[in-house]
């Protein structure tokens, strides 16, 4: 099994590091481009085959450490 | 006065945090290194700037469940004195000590430069020797200063008195332009509602002889030594 987490900036947080993505690409000629944030995406490989048991334990995880629950929202999938 | 510095995998302002309390200011210092659990007859415990665990994942998350924090926690919870600086700010905003996080600066830009602050009310350990208004010199050096925290949180600091310093110009007026890293009202540093637990972004010991330009840091140290040698 595999947890695919992804952490995101929460939406009242500033991103600079986006902002400055979003002026790149409009620089370089992408048209339409509304925001740009930047997360974080963490690929965890996991023992056994219990799902659900996998997707508390990967949310406990993200709440305690994988994220901070003050700045960051978060999302874990479990998948083969 | 006796003060425990922790050393993390990656701290870098340890051993000038020892140097200005022990040869500077004449009190007594030690490292305790990061696998320790307890912080033994400490009076008060700095956690010092630097790197901890290559900040990797979020500055101070690794290092905010290392053996030592847990100790800490136990000791600010006692009431022991705690003053973080730069990463050690962030640690303990990490752990819970501190409410807010320490975002990317605005500008993205690695801030490396003296910069001025206002300091907040006296009646704290960490401020007890600056009467309020007092415009300090001291370096800040990061990328990752820029303090954050929810409208009702930054409320809740401001009424209990708990901004300690905010960037100023020389006047000591708090303004825009003053604001190297893009902190939500300005915020250099915050204590805990109870005042034994305070972080900034600043780094005082690098500030705290006239050789290095400024020995406007010491005034920090000071007023834990005097709060504690009152009590």
């Amino acid at each position: 099994m595999k947890a695919k987490v992804i952490v995101t900036p929460k939406k009242a947080v500033l991103d600079p590091q986006g902002k400055t993505v979003q002026n790149a690409l409009e620089h370089i000629g992408f048209k339409g481009v509304k925001d740009v944030r930047i997360g974080k995406y963490i690929e965890i490989e996991l023992e056994g085959t219990d799902r659900e048991a996998a997707l508390r334990s990967i949310q406990e995880a993200s709440h305690k450490i994988l994220s901070n629950p003050v700045i960051e929202d978060y999302s874990v999938e479990i998948c083969d | 006065m006796n003060f425990a510095v922790l050393q993390f995998p990656g701290s870098n302002c340890d051993q000038d945090c020892v140097h200005v309390l022990k040869n500077v200011l004449g009190h007594s210092a030690r490292l305790l290194w990061h696998k320790e659990n307890s912080v033994g007859d400490a009076d008060a415990v700095i956690v010092p700037g630097g790197f901890s665990y290559g900040d990797y994942l979020r500055t101070g998350a690794i290092a905010r469940y290392s053996n030592v924090m847990a100790a800490v926690t136990e000791f600010a919870n006692q009431g022991g004195l705690v003053m973080g600086i730069c990463n050690g700010f962030q640690i303990l905003c990490e752990a819970g000590l501190l409410p807010g996080a320490l975002i990317r600066n605005r500008s993205i830009k690695f801030r490396c430069e003296f910069v001025w602050l206002r300091t907040g009310p006296a009646n704290t350990p960490f401020t007890c020797k600056a009467p309020e208004g007092t415009v300090l010199r001291i370096p800040i050096a990061h990328g990752e200063g820029c303090y954050f925290a929810d409208p009702e949180t930054l409320k809740k600091l401001e009424a209990n008195g708990q901004i300690l310093w905010r960037y100023c110009d020389e006047q000591g007026k708090v303004e825009a332009e003053a604001n190297p890293n893009g902190s939500l009202l300005n915020i250099a540093g915050i204590c805990n509602e109870k005042k034994n637990v305070a972080g900034l972004m600043p780094h005082p010991e690098r500030a705290s002889e006239d050789i290095l330009s400024s020995s406007d840091g010491r005034i920090l140290f000071e007023s834990m030594i005097q709060w504690h040698c009152k009590k």
